[in-house]
C-alpha cells in the first residue's frame, strides 16, 4: 500500500483528465472552428439515409427488459468473481472449488434461462 | 490537501448530479446525469479507501442498473408523462424529509465526529488493501453467505422468467 | 475450511437447493405432460430435508465459525418449515394442473423458500439471516404473482414486492446499525457487546427498532399488517396458504432468535411495544374479520390476529412464552394450511368462487370437504381437541404466568370475537342451501392427502400436545444461555 493513497490512482485521474480534455476540446473546437449550416435536411438524424419514421422513444418489447434484469443479475455474479481474482493464489485449491459450486449455481440458472428460450430472439415454435 | 480538494470535487459531482437528475424533463436525461451523480458516489468510496465498494458502485450501478433503468424508460411510454407537471404535490414532503436530513447532518457537524463513539469492527484492519481485505474475509468467514448468494440469485432468475417471459 | 461435520449441520438447506436446482434444470427437458414428476421430486426433496434436519440434530453444535447453530430451536423450526414445504408441493400439485401454470418454477421457488426458511431457523448471524430472508422473501413475491393472466394476482405480486423489498430495507438497515453498535453480527458476540461496556446503546436501541419494523411486517403484526388481506386474496390460495405458514414461522423464529438472545431483559425495553402490537394485531384482525365476504380476505384478517396471538407469547419474555409462540406456530401452521388447501380446491378454474356464500350447502354437496374445513376452522377457532386449543391455552399461560393479565384477558376476548366468523363458515355450509351454481371438482387424491395429513397434524397437536411440547420448551431455553 502507497503512503499516500491518491496518488496510486494518478494515472486513472490522468486518464479521466485526458478523455475530459480530448472529448471537451473536439467539441469546443469544432464549434468555434466549424462552419454553421442549418437547415431541415442537415438537422435531421440521418441527412442522407431513411427518414426517421415517428419518435425513437416508442414503446418497446417487455422481452428487452427480460434481457436487462438477467444482464443484471450475471452481472452481480461477476461482481464476486472480482474479490475472488484479487486473492485467488492464496486461496489455492480451496477456493477454486468453492468459486466453482458458486459458478455451477449460476450456471443452472444459465441453462434455465437458455432453455427456456429466453434468449431465443427469433420466433419459433416455442 | 490533495484528498480535500478530490473530496469537493466528488461531492459536487454526486450533489449536481442529484439536482439534474430530478429537474431534467428528458427521463433519458435524467438517467444521464444519475450516471454522473452515482460516479460521484463511487469517487467519495475510493477516498474512503473502499476500492471494493467503488468497484461495485461502478459495475452494478453505472453499468447493470444504469442499463435497467434506460431499459425501464424505454419499456413505458414517456409522451404522457412529458406532458404532466412536473413536481406532483409530493414535493411538500420531500423538502421536509430533506429539511430534516440537512438539520441532523448540521447538528452532527456541530458536535464533532468524536462525540459518536462506534464499536469495534471484528476484523481488525491490517495493512492490505480494501479488495484484498474483503476477498480475505469473503472467503473465509463469509464463505457460506456468499455461496448462498448463488441460490438467491438463482431464485431471482427464475422470478425474471417467470414474471417477464410471454409464455413460460 | 468446513469439514463434514459441519457440512453435515447444514444438510436440510443443501439438500433443498439441491433438488431445487435439480427440477430447475430438470423442468426445461420434461415434457408437457410429465410436469408432474417435478412434482414428486419436489416431495422427494422436502422429505429428505425433513430427515435431514432430523439427521444434523443427531450431531448439534454450531458450524461455520459460529455462523450456523444446529440447536433443538433451529431443529424444531426446521422441521416445521420442511413439513410445510411438503404439504404446500402436495396441495399444489392439482391446483397447478388445473390452472394450467407452469410446474416446474413453481417446486423450484417453493424449494428455494423453504431453504431460505430453513436458513433462517438455523442461522446465528444478521447477515446469514437477512440472506435467508431474502431468499425466502423474493420467492414468495414471485409465488404470489403466479397466475399471471389474474389482475388481482398480479397487484398482490406488486404490493408485496414493494412492501416486503421497503420491510427488509428497514431489517437491512438495522443489521448495518447493529454492526456500527457493537462491532459485530454475530449475534452471540452482540449480546457480549451489549451486557459489556463497550456498544453505542442508542445506536443499538434504534438499530433494534429498525429490525422490529422489519419483522413485524413479515409476521404481519398490526400496525405492519396492510399488506396482508390484498396479498392473501390476490395470490393463488396454495401460495396463500403456504405464506401465511411458512414465511411467517421462520420470520417468527428470527424474532425469536435475534430478540432473546441479543437484547438483555428483552422484557424491559421492549416490553411496551410487543404489548401494544399483540393488541393491535389481534383487534384489528379480528374485527376486520368479522365484516368479510370473501373467505381468502377473512382468513388473511384471522392470520393477522393468530400473529398477535403469537405475539402475547412473545411478550411474556419467558421460555415458556417462547415454547408456547412455537407450538402454537406450528398447530396454526397445519390448520390454517390445511383451510386454505380446502378453499384452493373449492375456488375452481381460475378461482372463480372465492366467496363465502358458495360455501352454502357444502355440507351436503362434498361431506368429506365441509368436515375437514369444519375441522380446520374448529382449531383456529381453539375448540378443545385440536391443536388450536392447546396452541392459546399455553400462549395465556404464559401471559398470565409473566403477569400480562390484561393482554391474556383481552386476547381472550378476541378469540370469542374471532369465534363468530369462523362458526359463520361452518353455518353457512351445513345450514343455508346454495343460492347460485358451484360446480366442484372431485377431489384428486394428492389434496385429499395433504388434507388428511394436516388434520392429522392438528388431531395429533390436539390430543397428544405433549412431545411437540416438551421439544419445544427443551429447545426454547436457548434464549437464556
Amino acid at each position: 500500500m502507497s503512503p499516500s493513497y491518491p496518488e496510486a490512482y494518478f494515472p486513472i485521474l490522468l486518464q479521466v483528465g485526458l478523455a475530459v480534455l480530448v472529448a471537451g476540446g473536439v467539441l469546443v473546437t469544432s464549434h468555434l472552428l466549424g462552419r454553421r449550416v442549418r437547415n431541415k435536411t442537415k438537422d435531421s438524424p440521418y441527412e442522407c439515409g431513411i427518414t426517421p419514421v415517428g419518435d425513437a422513444r416508442g414503446r418497446f418489447s417487455v422481452k428487452f427488459y427480460l434481457v436487462a434484469v438477467l444482464f443484471i443479475l450475471f452481472d452481480v455474479e461477476v461482481v464476486f468473481l472480482f474479490p475472488w481474482a484479487v486473492v485467488f493464489r492464496e486461496l489455492g485449491l480451496f477456493g477454486f472449488f468453492s468459486m466453482l459450486l458458486y459458478m455451477a449455481l449460476i450456471l443452472a440458472g444459465f441453462f434455465f434461462v437458455w432453455k427456456k428460450g429466453v434468449l431465443d430472439w427469433a420466433k419459433r415454435g416455442r | 490537501m490533495l484528498d480535500t480538494a478530490l473530496f469537493y470535487i466528488f461531492a459536487a459531482l454526486t450533489l449536481g448530479g442529484g439536482v439534474l437528475t430530478i429537474t431534467r424533463r428528458s427521463a433519458v436525461h435524467s438517467a444521464i446525469w444519475l450516471i454522473t451523480s452515482l460516479l460521484g458516489v463511487a469517487g467519495l468510496y475510493l477516498l474512503q479507501r473502499a476500492e471494493f465498494l467503488a468497484g461495485v458502485q461502478v459495475i452494478l450501478y453505472v453499468g447493470g442498473i444504469m442499463v435497467l433503468f434506460l431499459f425501464v424508460i424505454m419499456l413505458v411510454n414517456l409522451d404522457q408523462a412529458a406532458k404532466e407537471k412536473r413536481f406532483s404535490g409530493q414535493k411538500w414532503i420531500a423538502l421536509a424529509c430533506v429539511a430534516a436530513v440537512a438539520l441532523q447532518a448540521l447538528w452532527f457537524v456541530s458536535k464533532g465526529a468524536g462525540r459518536f463513539t462506534l464499536g469495534q469492527p471484528s476484523i481488525a484492519g491490517e495493512n492490505l488493501g480494501n479488495s484484498e481485505h474483503v476477498s480475505r474475509v469473503l472467503f473465509s468467514q463469509y464463505l457460506l453467505p456468499f455461496e448462498l448468494a448463488s441460490i438467491l440469485l438463482l431464485v431471482a432468475i427464475i422470478g425474471a422468467v417467470v414474471m417477464a417471459k410471454k409464455r413460460i | 475450511m468446513p469439514d463434514s461435520a459441519q457440512i453435515l449441520r447444514l444438510l436440510p438447506e443443501i439438500l433443498l437447493s439441491v433438488f431445487g436446482t435439480l427440477i430447475m434444470v430438470l423442468d426445461p427437458l420434461t415434457g408437457r405432460n410429465r410436469k408432474a414428476l417435478l412434482g414428486v421430486l419436489a416431495l422427494v426433496g422436502a422429505y429428505c430435508a425433513w430427515i435431514g434436519a432430523l439427521v444434523s440434530y443427531a450431531n448439534p453444535g454450531p458450524a461455520f465459525g459460529g455462523m450456523v447453530t444446529v440447536d433443538g430451536f433451529a431443529t424444531f423450526f426446521r422441521l416445521l418449515v420442511c413439513a410445510i414445504g411438503f404439504l404446500t408441493v402436495l396441495a399444489s400439485m392439482s391446483y397447478l394442473e388445473r390452472n394450467e401454470l407452469p410446474q416446474g418454477e413453481y417446486y423450484a421457488l417453493v424449494l428455494f423458500g423453504v431453504a431460505g426458511q430453513s436458513l433462517m431457523a438455523v442461522s446465528g448471524e444478521l447477515v446469514l439471516i437477512f440472506l435467508g430472508l431474502e431468499i425466502s422473501s423474493i420467492s414468495t413475491y414471485i409465488l404470489a404473482g403466479f397466475l399471471r393472466e389474474d389482475a388481482k394476482s398480479n397487484e398482490a405480486s406488486l404490493k408485496y414486492f414493494f412492501l416486503g423489498s421497503f420491510a427488509t430495507a428497514f431489517f437491512l438497515y438495522g443489521v448495518a446499525l447493529t454492526y456500527g453498535a457493537t462491532g459485530s453480527t454475530k449475534l452471540v458476540v452482540i449480546r457480549q457487546a451489549m451486557e459489556g461496556k463497550d456498544a453505542n446503546v442508542v445506536l443499538a436501541v434504534i438499530a433494534g427498532a429498525l429490525m422490529f419494523v422489519g419483522l413485524a411486517f413479515k409476521v404481519s403484526a398490526a400496525p405492519f399488517q396492510v399488506w396482508t388481506p390484498d396479498v392473501y386474496q390476490g395470490a393463488p390460495s396454495p401460495v396463500t396458504a403456504y405464506l401465511s405458514t411458512g414465511p411467517k414461522a421462520a420470520a417468527f423464529a428470527i424474532f425469536l432468535r435475534i430478540f432473546f438472545t441479543t437484547v438483555p431483559q428483552t422484557g424491559v425495553m421492549w416490553g411496551w411495544l410487543l404489548w401494544t402490537c399483540a393488541l393491535l394485531s389481534m383487534t384489528i384482525g379480528n374485527f376486520a374479520a368479522l365484516v368479510q365476504t370473501d373467505i381468502k380476505r377473512m382468513l388473511a384478517y384471522s392470520s393477522i390476529a393468530h400473529a398477535g396471538y403469537v405475539l402475547v407469547a412473545f411478550t411474556s419474555c419467558t421460555p415458556i412464552g417462547a415454547a408456547a409462540a412455537m407450538f402454537y406456530l406450528a398447530a396454526y401452521a397445519f390448520m390454517n394450511l390445511g383451510a386454505f388447501t380446502v378453499v384452493s380446491h373449492l375456488s375452481g378454474r381460475r378461482e372463480q368462487y372465492v366467496a363465502i356464500d358458495h360455501y352454502a350447502g357444502l355440507g351436503r354437496r362434498r361431506p368429506f370437504l365441509a368436515a375437514l374445513l369444519t375441522i380446520f376452522l374448529l382449531s383456529l377457532v381453539g375448540i378443545p381437541l385440536t391443536g388450536g386449543f392447546f396452541g392459546k391455552f399455553y400462549i395465556f399461560r404464559a401471559a398470565v404466568n409473566a403477569d400480562l393479565l390484561w393482554l391474556a384477558v383481552l386476547g381472550l376476548l378476541n378469540s370469542a370475537v374471532a369465534a363468530y366468523y369462523y362458526l359463520k363458515v361452518i353455518v353457512v355450509m351445513y345450514m343455508q342451501e346454495p343460492k347460485e351454481e358451484v360446480t366442484i371438482e372431485p377431489v384428486p387424491a394428492t389434496l385429499a392427502a395433504t388434507l388428511v395429513l394436516a388434520a392429522g397434524a392438528v388431531f395429533f397437536l390436539g390430543v397428544y400436545p405433549g412431545p411437540v411440547l416438551d421439544f419445544a420448551t427443551r429447545s426454547a431455553s436457548f434464549s437464556r444461555q
